[in-house]
């Protein structure tokens, strides 16, 4: 216990680089997540195409080898930033792939929460003369909404735990100061194993806990 | 096509489908422009470095590595499978002593990262490379495996289990006999949509260097110059490939045990709300 006190600075480094990858790669998620689900359910056959090319070329491919992309493959056609020392290629590598990669979930979340409205919604609408941007905007999107909560929540944990996928190509999270401490200190090996455990476990269930506050607000105001 | 969302096309909408269709030709084949030139410019796609790539050795090469994926990812599946019905016993018991744990293991393991995991396992527990992926595979999917079997339980209509109870059947043999038998139906496509997942984490391996097709790409991607893309892309398609089959035999089996049964979709549909938005590597959990 007291080895973990005494490296309490690095740990919560650690987990703040954690933080930072999951917000910045949860917005990129986000906001691709819900282009790539107004084009799967568009009635436009070919960016419907687009649309599901993208998820199922992206949803089968391990997270690790779209970071290596980032990384190693990327680099030398030009894709080569960095902001500072903090916020460095790494860093920015990690964070454009995690939210590639996330967004193809984000937009199955999405999708799941529009086909969760009972035909007949959108039968409604449509029999009220509405087209298809305002039977979204007006009749299915607002009710998917609370639908969508506990998929979204899941995608975002999983985005969570995934930040530590990041490690492999060089980020200094959470886990891979982890790891370096085992290096230091492997007799405290199950020690510092808890104790992370408990710091991964607290993001988790913050989402969680969000969430559900998010879907009964939602619910009442029904 | 047409869909609840929106009419069949009249002349004027599908004038203006036409537009965006075009639109969309045109940004696709802008972005394949700017890439493939880039590519080209970059010695990264030439018809040299394609043949220099696929030179039959490395092709096996590459097949090797993919037979270590598949071995790690088998194993782990297996032994997840094993693993989420003993979890599943105790989370459905109606012993508080064995239920209450239970929880906390499948809560914990849901929650912790994959790699983590696998890490401590490597470098807390024993030093083996295939033993760390697998038990690690195996621990964060049999929990997870563990809330898909409660789930198909849970979605056999209630008067199966009061019928079976009422001819004076024990709860062993309630559960065994009555429920697992029908609930397997409901669980089918979770199940293998969850081998998808396994299959993908194995690459995770690769943090304790366990020998797998991630790694052997890498390796390859460094014996053959500007050779990076070219390979990383041939074996996210090897993953692509086996996946998307994975997934469509799992639509299939859907398909094939709902033809005319509306309780096995109704039940399917229930055990994969516990598994929605998951990507691997993770999962949900709260």
């Amino acid at each position: 216990m007291e080895f973990l006190f005494d490296n309490l600075d690095q740990i919560l480094e650690g987990f703040g680089k954690t933080l930072w990858l999951l917000l910045f790669s949860g917005i990129i998620a986000g906001l691709l997540g819900t282009i790539l689900v107004s084009m799967r359910v568009s009635p436009v056959a070919l960016l419907r195409g687009v649309g599901t090319s993208y998820v199922n070329i992206v949803r089968n491919t391990p997270l690790l080898l779209i970071l290596f992309l980032f990384r190693d493959a990327f680099p030398p056609l030009g894709f080569n930033y960095s902001i500072n020392n903090y916020f460095n290629f790494f860093f920015i590598a990690a964070t454009a792939g995690l939210g590639l990669y996330a967004a193809a979930f984000v937009c199955e979340a999405l999708r799941s929460g529009i086909n969760s409205i009972p035909v007949g919604q959108a039968e409604a609408a449509r029999s009220l003369g509405m087209n298809f941007g305002q039977t979204m905007r007006e009749v299915v999107l607002p009710q998917a909404f609370r639908a969508v909560i506990p998929p979204l929540a899941s995608t975002y944990i999983a985005l969570a735990k995934n930040t530590s996928v990041a490690l492999a190509i060089g980020t200094t999270e959470a886990t891979f100061v982890m790891q370096k401490l085992t290096d230091e200190r492997a007799s405290e090996r199950l020690v510092i194993f808890l104790g992370f455990s408990v710091g991964y476990i607290i993001i988790v269930w913050s989402i969680a806990l969000l969430a559900r506050g998010v879907e009964k607000r939602a619910e009442r105001s029904r | 096509m047409s869909s609840v969302l929106f009419d069949v096309p009249g002349p004027r909408a599908r004038r203006r489908h036409l537009v965006y269709s075009g639109l969309t030709v045109l940004a696709l084949a802008g972005v394949f422009f700017v890439v493939g030139k880039r590519l080209y410019d970059e010695d990264a796609l030439t018809p040299e470095l394609l043949n220099q790539t696929f030179q039959n050795r490395y092709v096996e090469f590459l097949l090797e590595g993919m037979l270590q994926t598949l071995k790690a990812a088998v194993l782990g599946i297996s032994c997840a499978l094993v693993f989420g019905v003993v979890l599943a016993v105790g989370r459905i018991s109606i012993h508080r002593i064995l239920r209450w744990p239970t929880v906390a293991v499948i809560e914990f393991f849901r929650a912790v990262p994959l790699v983590m995991l696998i890490i401590f396992i490597f470098y807390g527990i024993r030093n083996d490379e295939l033993f760390a992926v697998v038990a690690g595979l195996t621990l964060y999917n049999g929990a997870v495996l563990a809330e898909v079997f409660r789930a198909g339980v849970n979605a056999v209509p209630k008067g199966q289990s009061e019928a079976a109870y009422a001819i004076g059947m024990r709860k062993t043999q309630v559960t065994s006999i009555v429920l697992l038998p029908q609930a397997v139906k409901f669980m089918l496509p979770a199940i293998i949509s969850q081998c998808v997942i396994v299959l993908k984490d194995t690459a995770l391996g690769y943090v304790i260097v366990y020998a797998e097709l991630v790694r052997y790409a890498r390796q390859l991607a460094g014996s053959v110059d500007n050779s990076t893309i070219l390979v990383y892309s041939t074996v996210a398609l090897m993953f692509i490939v086996i996946n998307y089959g994975l997934s469509k035999l799992a639509e299939y089996l859907q398909r094939r045990m709902s033809r005319s049964r509306p309780d096995v979709d109704d039940g399917a549909a229930q055990v994969s709300r516990v598994k929605a938005g998951e990507m691997g590597g993770g999962g949900p959990g709260g």
